[in-house]
């Protein structure tokens, strides 16, 4: 072995991003308590942890760009590397997504719901496992569990469409559920987009491992 | 059309086998990279390129290197061959002479007589070599006074005078300063498409910059050929991945 000092970076890196991604789990977990509880001093935890996940971005930027500088990397090191500035935004805007869901729980922790909250909780179960997983299948270098979390998008996205057409159906019932109405939705907007930024890191992490992204052969 | 087409090469030094087996076609006017650690039989196969292991005593040569579909080590003149495949060193060679007869000097040997013609092929050849417009004032004077990165330019010069279809390149950068090595890396894609270059490298940035397929080399062996973007971005051997990402070497 002649390249101990590289392995190195690229092990510290691979924590750092493991590091955000915890910070990113919590954000969408938290949130989603926050929300079912009505805990506003959770709530505000979460928007004070984006500027946390904020710093996280900017300092694994800085060590890929750094990497890029020194190491000059080819094949494998080169994808990973890239793969990580790519996951990178995704991940920083799961975390602005949270903290966008957290704000309207602040508006709604005064308020009795509209109706008992059934599939914003499933929604929020399975982003976190996606994001999670997607995480995973990097670090494991993953095609298959990269996959699953790809696959698995159709689940949230039809749980969002429960959700819209319940909440169609409350204001056809009575107008006054309007406003609220329109927040949970977009609350449920929001961990539909948590899902596809999942999908993005899913599909850049095949790409590390196989240089193709979607259907296209980039490398 | 291929300039180069090999097939079956085995290569011996006595009883040491330095090429095993290698079959490979060098398409024309592309620039090749031949990459490898030290002693991988890369400088080896570009010599037999144009016959320069002849010379080596106890050296045997298997299997056929054909150029445009010619086979060099049969009924092939050498000296009309090393016309056809100019050969750049690692180290700048130029002849302790003038920098005008260090570029005249083939075309000479080759039969060209006439001051204008001659006047003619070396102002082309340095113009070629984008060393002209350093030197033309001081045509009369020693070659050996240039500066490193300008010898190496000369010495392309001087084998592009005689007007050769293959340009073989040994480590050509591997003796200059980065300004030098990114004039010579220019000068090297302006010139392909009109030749084809073979280039021996050790630098994997130089052959990720300029060329367009690369060979890797390991113990006599080619153990991979392709597309450059393809070997460095995504080799499929996983010895030319360990060899490029310095797991070894």
């Amino acid at each position: 072995m002649v390249r101990i000092l590289f392995d190195e970076q690229l092990t510290r890196l691979n924590n750092s991003l493991i590091e955000m991604g915890g910070l990113v789990e919590y954000s969408i977990s938290e949130t989603t308590e926050a929300l079912i509880t009505q805990d506003e001093t959770r709530a505000k935890a979460v928007i004070v942890n984006e500027d946390t996940i904020d710093d996280k971005e900017k300092e694994i930027e800085a060590m890929c760009l750094k990497l890029m500088l020194s190491q000059q990397p080819v094949a494998s090191d080169f994808r990973q590397i890239s793969t990580v500035l790519k996951m990178l935004t995704d991940m920083e805007r799961i975390g602005d997504q949270a903290s966008d869901i957290a704000e309207l729980c602040i508006l709604l922790s005064k308020q009795d719901y509209i109706k008992k909250l059934e599939h914003i909780p499933k929604m929020a179960e399975e982003t976190i496992r996606m994001v999670s997983e997607s995480i995973d299948a990097f670090v494991r270098r993953d095609t298959k569990l990269a996959q699953e979390v790809i696959d698995r998008d159709d689940i949230v996205d039809s749980l969002f469409d429960e959700v819209k057409r319940e909440l169609i159906a409350l204001v056809h019932k009575s107008p006054t559920n309007g406003e609220q109405a329109f927040d949970l939705l977009q609350i449920a907007k929001y961990y539909e987009r948590i899902g596809d930024h999942a999908v993005n890191i899913a599909e850049w992490v095949i790409f590390s491992i196989t240089g193709k992204h979607k259907d296209t052969q980039l490398l | 059309m291929n300039c180069f087409d090999i097939e079956n090469l085995d290569l011996f030094y006595r009883d040491f086998q330095a090429l095993k087996d290698v079959n490979i076609s060098i398409p024309t006017n592309e620039i090749t990279a031949f990459i490898g650690p030290s002693g991988c039989g890369k400088s080896t196969l570009l010599k037999t390129m144009n016959r320069m292991n002849d010379l080596i005593e106890g050296c045997k040569i298997e299997g056929t290197v054909k150029l445009f579909e010619e086979n060099i080590y049969e009924n092939m003149d050498v000296s009309l061959l090393r016309k056809r495949v100019g050969m750049v060193f690692q180290k700048p060679n130029p002849f302790p002479m003038s920098i005008y007869d260090n570029i005249a000097f083939g075309p000479r040997t080759h039969g060209v007589k006439k001051r204008y013609d001659l006047d003619e092929l070396v102002e082309q050849s340095l113009k070629k070599a984008a060393i002209w417009d350093e030197v033309k004032d001081r045509l009369k004077k020693p070659a050996l006074g240039l500066s490193g990165g300008q010898q190496q330019r000369l010495c392309i010069a001087r084998a592009l005078a005689v007007n050769p279809e293959v340009l073989l390149l040994d480590e050509p950068t591997s003796a200059l300063d980065p300004i030098s090595t990114g004039k010579i890396e220019e000068l090297l894609l302006t010139l392909k498409g009109k030749y084809s270059i073979i280039i021996v490298t050790h630098n994997m940035q130089q052959a990720a910059r300029i060329s367009d397929r690369t060979a890797f080399f390991l113990l006599g062996e080619m153990v991979e050929y392709g597309q450059t973007e393809q070997m460095f971005a995504m080799p499929h051997n996983k010895r030319t991945e360990d060899y490029i990402t310095g797991r070894f070497g």
